[in-house]
């Protein structure tokens, strides 16, 4: 297999639109769920003033080199995990690095970026973090667990571990998407799609109204800039692996730009709604209610 | 900016006899679980004792200028109440007033704050958690003494703990005046500090920085058990 | 109250008694009976609530005068016990061990008044103050004013008025007054 050069310029602009997209997108939401609350909410445009400052501070402080190197690990786990999924089916410019295993290399990289996150913040050496790691890592481990699941049963289902075949397979009307040929999957994978997505119920990881902000507690300047550009990229590229493997992908970028905010919105819709659960809590209710979904899914499949 | 020390100033004046530093910053030796012995200076290990530096602005001026309207226009609060003045920064959250409109957020930890508010009176023990939670921020930094207790004292000008000037411990950029003053007056603090901001006038970090020494031995007269580093980040 | 107050005096030598209001009294009691009297009142008369200990500084008379308040839940009432001790060796058995709380009222007598309580615990640590090295800052002898004049920077351009005086020059600047 030769390796096409082209594919990088690409890859970057993917990255590109992503990323202002993203800008836009949690700005959006943010206003969203500040509308709920009666309130005007942020400008659409915050996003990026606050990033440029953030940037632009004059001094920063190092705890260590795990201390540098938490952010860039966060951001690589954003970054890879956009650019190893096929962002637009069908598309030679937009599917990026996407090849026969990449399922497997998707669910590796969602965890990616909260491990280096865990191992940075621990080199501050700060409580705070600490404690925020702890809760974040027994989190993000539960809600994965319904996840895995999911994607073992749509592995079955499909009889490949190939994202782009999986769409592939989806295509011909929404009656095809997975979401109806194999619903309990999507229940359990969009069930811990809710708890990853650090907004309530399940943000008490990094809420600011939490006296801990969590693991991010040590981090300014432009390392919390770094992490700021991960925040808007990752939701977004797990939105995709979901829209991939559940919603029947996108061919093209208008239908992207729906399908992940019709996605994100599911998120949105239960955090303004519900209020927040405490760690064990959200543990406990991800092994009542996702984790035999998950089963049954393989079960039936 | 007025000048720094006066001559004719009474600077503070009665003698306080030294106290003996706490039992728990005293250097000992500690045995690790594997037998080996370590010294421990808490006051070493815990801090980093470098004095602030003064940061210039390092860019051509338009960039500069850029930079400062995004540092305007992104307005980050440290949320330490010091004081009653702390309620009212409250509803500012609340739809009634909705700060967010303007850029202005409340962050939890020192390290992501750019806008530290004095909210009212500021005792001599909460003086010491705000001067450290104020050089944990980093440059360029903000403070608006909010009330008139940080400005002369206000109703406590003749109490025996709360310091009755705050610009001769912190730098200060904006006062806002008041007792209490209102939600709204505080927005109007905020816009006014955006325009100090953009102006390129808001450098207050590097007053800080720059009259180091001086600001230090004012902290130092009233906080009498100065039980930490000199500068502490 | 009546009726309490005569029961207790059949039992301890009590001093003055004030009535306040029918739920509440006031009882002079000397400190090495206070520890009996209010023992009997909490396992007693069912006054199991310490609501304060608080103290008084009488600079002429030489005395800190300490109230101590209990309250009935039962009966909705309260009791305030006052004990006369010396100015110059403040010092008094403290009650910690019949209500943990009182602990803490210790505590920041010890660092308002100066007055010790032997054995109360953490009776010696710091409380609201840090490195306070003047005299306690609530006995009368200490001028708050003074100490403020000489601690803390002043802003030039504060003034004060009688605001009899100053409208009147305000309003009739001609008068002679």
């Amino acid at each position: 297999m030769t390796f096409e050069w082209m594919k990088i310029p690409f890859a970057l602009l993917t990255l590109f639109i992503v990323v202002n997209y993203g800008l836009l997108l949690t700005a959006l939401m943010q206003k969203i769920a500040a509308r709920v609350g009666g309130r005007y909410g942020i400008p659409i445009y915050q996003n990026y003033i606050d990033l440029l400052k953030n940037y632009a501070l004059r001094s920063a402080i190092t705890h260590g080199f795990m201390f540098y190197l938490g952010p860039v690990f966060r951001l690589t786990g954003g970054v890879g995990l956009l650019l190893f999924v096929p962002t637009i089916y069908g598309s030679a410019m937009f599917s990026n690095m996407s090849f026969a295993g990449d399922l497997i290399l998707a669910l590796y990289f969602i965890f990616f970026g909260s491990l280096g996150m865990a191992l940075g913040a621990g080199e501050s050496g700060h409580p705070y973090s600490a404690i925020g790691v702890s809760r974040g890592l027994s989190q993000v481990t539960m809600a994965e667990l319904p996840l895995a699941l999911a994607v073992f049963a749509i592995a079955v289902q499909y009889q490949t571990l190939s994202i782009t075949e999986i769409v592939a397979a989806q295509q011909g009307g929404f009656l095809h998407w997975t979401l109806f040929t194999n619903p309990l999957a999507v229940i359990a994978a969009m069930l811990s799609f809710l708890g990853s997505m650090m907004r309530p119920p399940f943000d008490v990881v990094l809420a600011p109204q939490e006296i801990p902000i969590g693991p991010p507690t040590e981090y300014h300047s432009a390392y919390l800039a770094l992490m700021q550009t991960n925040r808007v990229i990752f939701p977004i590229a797990k939105i995709v692996i979901f829209m991939n493997l559940f919603f029947g992908g996108a061919s093209n970028w208008p239908v992207f730009f729906v399908k992940v905010f019709a996605i994100y919105m599911v998120s949105v819709l239960v955090g303004v709604v519900f209020p927040r659960f405490r760690v064990e809590q959200s543990i406990r209710w991800f092994m009542v209610w996702a984790v035999p979904i998950g089963i049954a899914a393989i079960l039936i499949v | 900016m007025e000048a720094f020390v006066k001559p004719g100033e009474k600077n503070r004046l009665k003698e306080r006899p030294e106290r003996p530093v706490k039992q728990e910053l005293q250097p000992r030796v500690v045995k690790t679980p594997d037998g080996q012995e370590i010294t421990v200076e808490p006051l070493k290990d815990y801090y980093c004792e470098a004095p602030p530096r003064v940061h210039p602005p390092a860019y051509a001026k338009i960039v500069e200028d850029l930079f400062n309207w995004a540092r305007a226009e992104s307005l980050w609060i440290l949320g330490f109440g010091t004081g009653c003045g702390a309620i009212e920064m409250r509803p500012l959250m609340t739809p009634r007033f909705d700060a967010y409109r303007y850029g202005i957020q409340w962050r939890p930890t020192p390290r992501q704050a750019n806008l530290f508010v004095i909210s009212g009176y500021l005792s001599v023990k909460t003086l010491k958690r705000a001067i450290r939670s104020y050089e944990q921020m980093q440059n360029p930094k903000y403070v608006v003494g909010l009330g008139s207790c940080t400005i002369n004292g206000g109703m406590y000008w003749d109490s025996y703990n709360t310091i009755k000037r705050l610009d001769r411990y912190l730098p200060v950029d904006l006062y806002i005046t008041g007792c209490m003053p209102r939600p709204e007056a505080l927005l109007a603090g905020f816009l006014e500090l955006k325009k100090i901001i953009k102006a390129g006038k808001g450098e207050g970090a590097n007053r800080y920085a720059e009259n180091f020494d001086w600001y230090k031995a004012n902290q130092k007269q009233v906080i009498h058990d100065w039980d930490m580093p000199d500068y502490s980040w | 109250m009546k009726d309490l107050t005569d029961r207790l005096g059949t039992l301890f030598s009590l001093g003055d008694i004030t009535e306040k209001r029918d739920d509440l009294a006031f009882v002079s009691v000397a400190p090495d009976l206070l520890r009996a009297v209010i023992t009997h009142l909490r396992d007693v008369e069912g006054f199991t609530h310490l609501v304060l200990l608080t103290a008084v500084d009488w600079i002429e008379g030489g005395q800190f005068q300490l109230t101590y308040l209990v309250h009935n839940r039962t009966r909705a009432r309260d009791i305030g016990l006052r004990v006369f001790i010396d100015r110059e060796e403040a010092t008094m058995a403290g009650i910690h061990d019949l209500w943990p709380t009182a602990a803490t009222y210790q505590r920041e007598l010890k660092e308002m008044f100066g007055i010790d309580f032997p054995g109360s615990p953490r009776i010696d640590e710091e409380f609201i103050l840090e490195g306070w090295t003047d005299i306690p800052p609530y006995r009368r002898d200490f001028d708050t004013k003074k100490y403020a004049e000489e601690t803390y920077f002043h802003r030039p351009g504060r003034e004060t008025f009688d605001p009899a005086t100053h409208m009147k020059d305000k309003l009739y600047p001609g008068e002679a007054s």
